[in-house]
């Protein structure tokens, strides 16, 4: 049976670790290889790396990381932040990731989701959506979740995965650093609108959030940063409740 | 003993060999025809599209190459299904080292790509040796190879298929050894152990 996937997520900034509320005011959480390997020992079934660096520095900072990462660990990662071109993803499939997450670039161009799935695959292609609440629906958001993009998040998720993309990671901008959970209504409205894999993503506060989640969408997979960084929830004390609790998960 | 790897335009050849760099193997990542036929093991790793890989792989004649290995040969993800007769991605012909069709996954209410930990059963190789039924390994595909003879482990997802394949030196594996924990790291240390 395929088990629920907990994914610790790293925003990393010059090669640290980082996490802020609702996207800012950041806070330095470690060293990102050696968070690495404690999560991969605790059997965190997968992680996400998002850089946050802007500086011409990132590309080459960010293939080393990967590399650190690659060796370091036994179990799947994703690297996110920046990506732009087709270029960029085999640099970071090369240095050993196993997918990348494309959030800006692909609304500025979707076609760089059809491009990269047709080099790498699709399963190796992760859409970011980071969606904000906007009368009765939500709006995508690009840049780190600052500017809408003018596009209705559950149509965007549709699009993008016409385009090839093989997973998504689902943000909720409202709930992200709230930790009062996962926004339930916005996890269903884009997971019943694809065929692939969905992370929810944004609202993490207590181990009852992912039950939440697991039970009442029947979640693939749930990421969360500062609870696990902080050590507010560990992962082996989660997936003991989880299994306790009748979820599928890896133990 | 020396592994080695056939560095193609697959996504994945180096965590491949960092797996096995981590169980202190002496590897070498190449597609020189002499080194991977001399060599006492070959991995076959692979992820990404299945006609972009052929492609690239009879573009430089390591399709045939691979055909003519010996020694133990071990394909995973894409690897595996390449050594298949055809694949439905791309419809793409592949190696025909054994005589399955790839198909693409689907079904009611199943997710694809077939993405995270999922158990194998009925294992029937010495490559599973200290592994238990139920063991749970990471998987990451969008098609997938039916139960045929060849079959030594399978998994379900919408449907029951091959976890993993074998015929005569070769094996093959759906799921990514190399990144699936310590589980993953025994199936590859079987490997070298054969």
């Amino acid at each position: 049976m395929l088990a629920k996937r907990i994914i610790p997520c790293l925003d990393v900034k010059d090669g640290r670790t980082v996490k802020g509320t609702r996207f800012k005011d950041l806070r330095d959480a470690g060293d990102p290889a050696e968070l690495a390997r404690i999560y991969c020992e605790q059997k965190a079934d997968e992680l996400v790396f998002l850089d946050i660096t802007a500086t011409n520095e990132k590309r080459r900072v960010l293939v080393d990381l990967v590399s650190k990462v690659a060796a370091a660990i036994d179990i799947p990662f994703t690297v996110g932040g920046g990506i732009n071109s087709v270029d960029d993803i085999g640099l970071l499939l090369g240095a050993g990731a196993d997918k990348v997450s494309i959030n800006s670039a692909a609304l500025d161009d979707p076609q760089v989701l059809a491009d990269a799935s047709k080099c790498f695959g699709s399963q190796c292609v992760v859409l970011a959506i980071d969606a904000k609440r906007s009368g009765n629906g939500w709006e995508a958001y690009k840049n780190g979740g600052r500017v809408s993009a003018g596009m209705d998040a559950v149509e965007w998720a549709r699009v993008g995965t016409s385009f090839g993309a093989g997973e998504i990671l689902l943000t909720s901008i409202d709930a992200d650093g709230a930790k009062k959970g996962f926004d339930l209504e916005l996890y269903r409205s884009v997971a019943s609108a694809v065929a692939v894999p969905v992370i929810a993503s944004g609202g993490a506060g207590t181990k009852d959030h992912f039950l939440e989640i697991f039970q009442e969408c029947d979640a693939d997979a749930a990421l969360a940063a500062t609870v696990f960084h902080f050590k507010e929830i560990e992962v082996p004390a989660l997936k003991r409740w989880l299994n306790a609790c009748g979820i599928a998960v890896r133990m | 003993m020396r592994t080695a790897i056939v560095k193609y335009n697959s996504g994945n050849v180096r965590s491949v060999k960092y797996a096995f760099d981590r169980l202190g193997a002496e590897t070498v990542l190449t597609d020189d025809p002499e080194i991977l036929t001399t060599s006492d093991r070959v991995v076959f790793p692979g992820v990404g599209e299945a006609s972009t890989a052929m492609a690239y792989l009879r573009e430089r004649e390591l399709d045939n190459v691979i055909k003519a290995l010996r020694q133990p040969v071990l394909a995973i993800c894409l690897g595996m299904q390449l050594l298949g007769r055809t694949s439905e991605e791309s419809n793409t012909a592949c190696l025909d080292v054994l005589p399955f069709a790839v198909r693409r996954l689907e079904g009611r209410g199943i997710k694809v790509p077939h993405m995270g930990w999922n158990t194998i059963h009925d294992l029937t190789s010495p490559i599973f040796e200290g592994i238990a039924d139920s063991e749970q390994l990471y998987f990451v595909h969008s098609y997938y190879v039916e139960n045929c003879a060849a079959t030594i482990a399978k998994t379900f997802h919408g449907q029951t298929f091959s976890a993993a394949v074998r015929h005569a030196n070769f094996y093959g594996l759906q799921f990514h050894p190399e990144r699936s924990g310590p589980a993953g790291a025994r199936i590859l240390e079987n490997f070298l152990n054969l």
